[in-house]
């Protein structure tokens, strides 16, 4: 047995914690990979070219980016907004709660890309989340920031995530389905994203548990509702140095950042 | 017969436009790198096979290279600003969604009216990749519906998807790069490797213990990895396939389907996986750059646990 083809994976390792390039580092990792698996460089350089090719169907979701583009310059991402705005009652919990069904439907529709971080999660979602968090629990100390926040870009990620897979022809599906084939396995990707099913549900209930759960803490924990820290209550809101750090940073840059800036890096690794 | 063949010759113009759009992009100091990288890309989706292997192998390096040198920028380019995007919206309203949903809507719609009428015998598409090529017909659609209904410039489709390209950037082919790693490794032999180390471990005949090792593998790859489009071609190999599929006579589609979903429940748990964890914690300003991570980790563990039940009882059991 050969072992020395797996240095390719502790290359990898080494390349993304120094924070080269990821397809530098992919790249450099195939070649070595390759080579230490005694295949002569020309070799190694054909099988890579022929992987490429042959994978392109996993970039194929890319040809709708000119109508999604289109729809932005009218006014999509701002619809969007005006939409869950309308939500009245909102907690945090609940607001996360919908946003998590919302973007889990969405993915599910392959409508990745409609939101995301830099889309809604810092321009809408962490602002609305953190307003709700200020009307359960009053003013919010440093902590209880950085968790909605966290709480916010998390639930992004595991709507996404547990979502994207029950539509057919998005690219983790593809990717199971030319896997397998590749081992005389042949399945459609019908099949596959039906099985996907099950987890976005299970995935909705966790997090949704949590989310729930994070509801209680903030009303619970609500200094303007314990009675026994009057102190550190009149501290906070004393302290009006601390306050502008939390949401106002995160909602000035609202209208700021022209819409250029919007969706980095989204689709690709999961 | 429309195949896959064709969707690629529509892909290679849009990246074509997209290459274009960069290069009058005089906002962005290095339009000509992206100009270079998604014409090289068209080039791919058009000549690829024509180009033969070595010369695709020198294509993905040339992309590479233009990466790894960072010679991709993002431009500012114009667009409408956020004032007049919102006078638009007040304007066009939840009709705004429409457009965006012929695409899923002719995908998902076409799909099963494909595969349950007789149509699949006009053998009009090819039935092995009906879904994208009724994406790509579902991008025309609402394309065309863009254009008779918000009459936007003629070169606008071109010059906002070339605006959310670039903001994409490398990162928008490091999927297929790493399916193209996932078939060096399997040619170098690194899912035999590792194969034979996890068949080493698992005691044979118990299908429950090798369910639970697949999904570990699966986590523990992918947070190495950062990714499980990466691991999931090395975990099929070592323990999906050969031992859980072909052994002990497990559903593939199961099989395959939660394996990936397990996968992503280390996603949710590595700063490997940058764009997921570590982008959106500063783009929050967090304190921690690890206060995404942690937020996820009490999801992921529950939902890991999850998905083994689900693969060992759907896959084996039902």
């Amino acid at each position: 047995m050969n072992y020395l083809p797996l240095l390719g994976i502790a290359l990898v390792v080494l390349g993304f914690a120094l924070r080269f390039n990821p397809l530098l580092v992919v790249a450099v990792a195939a070649i070595v990979t390759g080579l230490l698996g005694h295949m002569p460089f020309l070799k190694v350089l054909g099988t890579l070219g022929h992987g490429f090719n042959e994978n392109r169907y996993v970039t194929i979701t890319y040809i709708v980016l000119p109508v999604i583009g289109i729809l932005e310059r009218y006014g999509l991402q701002q619809q969007a907004r005006a939409l869950i705005r309308g939500m009245k009652r909102a907690t945090t919990g609940r607001l996360l709660i919908v946003y998590l069904g919302l973007r889990q439907i969405l993915a599910a529709l392959g409508l990745t890309t409609v939101a995301g971080h830099a889309q809604t999660v810092r321009p809408l979602v962490a602002p609305m989340a953190l307003a709700a968090a200020e009307k359960q629990h009053g003013e919010l100390d440093e902590a209880t920031t950085e968790r909605v926040k966290a709480m916010s870009a998390a639930t992004d990620n595991v709507g996404v995530f547990f979502g994207e897979d029950i539509f057919l022809a998005i690219a983790s599906i593809l990717l199971i389905q030319s896997s397998l084939k590749s081992f005389g396995i042949e399945l459609t990707p019908f099949q596959l994203s039906v099985w996907a099913i099950p987890t976005a549900l299970c995935a909705f209930v966790i997090h949704g548990a949590r989310l729930l759960w994070l509801d209680r803490m903030l009303t619970r924990s609500s200094p303007s509702r314990s009675d026994g820290e009057g102190d550190r209550s009149a501290e906070l809101s004393g302290g009006g140095a601390i306050a502008p750090t939390g949401p106002s940073t995160i909602q000035s840059p609202l209208d700021g950042p022209p819409p250029h800036e919007a969706s980095p890096r989204r689709e690709d690794e999961r | 017969m429309i195949n896959l063949h064709w969707l690629y010759v529509l892909a290679g113009a849009a990246f074509a436009g997209f290459a274009l759009s960069s290069a009058r992009d005089r906002t962005n100091s290095r339009r000509w790198g992206n100009s270079a990288f998604w014409g090289l890309l068209a080039t791919s989706f058009w000549f690829g096979d024509f180009l033969g292997d070595i010369g695709n192998g020198v294509l993905v390096l040339a992309l590479v290279a233009i990466a790894g040198a960072h010679l991709l920028g993002k431009g500012a380019r114009p667009s409408t600003t956020s004032q007049e995007r919102k006078i638009h919206s007040d304007r066009l309203g939840n009709k705004l969604f429409l457009p965006a949903l012929i695409i899923p809507f002719t995908a998902f719609v076409g799909t099963l009216a494909f595969n349950y009428t007789p149509l699949k015998d006009t053998g009009l598409i090819d039935p092995k990749s009906v879904t994208l090529i009724l994406l790509g017909v579902g991008a025309i659609v609402a394309l065309a519906t863009c254009y008779a209904w918000l009459r936007p410039p003629t070169f606008a489709p071109i010059d906002e998807g070339g605006r959310l390209a670039d903001s994409i950037g490398w990162a928008l082919v490091l999927p297929q790069m790493l399916a193209a790693l996932g078939v060096i490794f399997a040619a170098a032999g690194v899912g035999t490797t590792i194969g034979a180390m996890a068949s080493a471990i698992i005691p044979h005949g118990n299908i429950f213990l090798a369910v639970v090792l697949f999904a570990l593998g699966m986590v523990a790859f992918t947070m190495i990895m950062g990714n499980a489009f990466a691991a999931f071609p090395v975990m099929a190999a070592a323990i999906g396939v050969p031992i859980l599929i072909q052994a002990d006579g497990g559903n593939p589609a199961v099989i395959g389907a939660v394996g990936m979903l397990a996968g992503f429940c280390g996603t949710l748990m590595t700063p490997m996986a940058a764009n997921f964890n570590i982008v959106p914690a500063a783009l929050l300003e967090l304190k921690n750059q690890y206060g995404v991570i942690k937020a996820q980790v009490p999801t992921a563990l529950p939902l890991l646990i999850a998905n083994i039940l689900i693969l060992y009882i759907a896959g084996f059991r039902l």
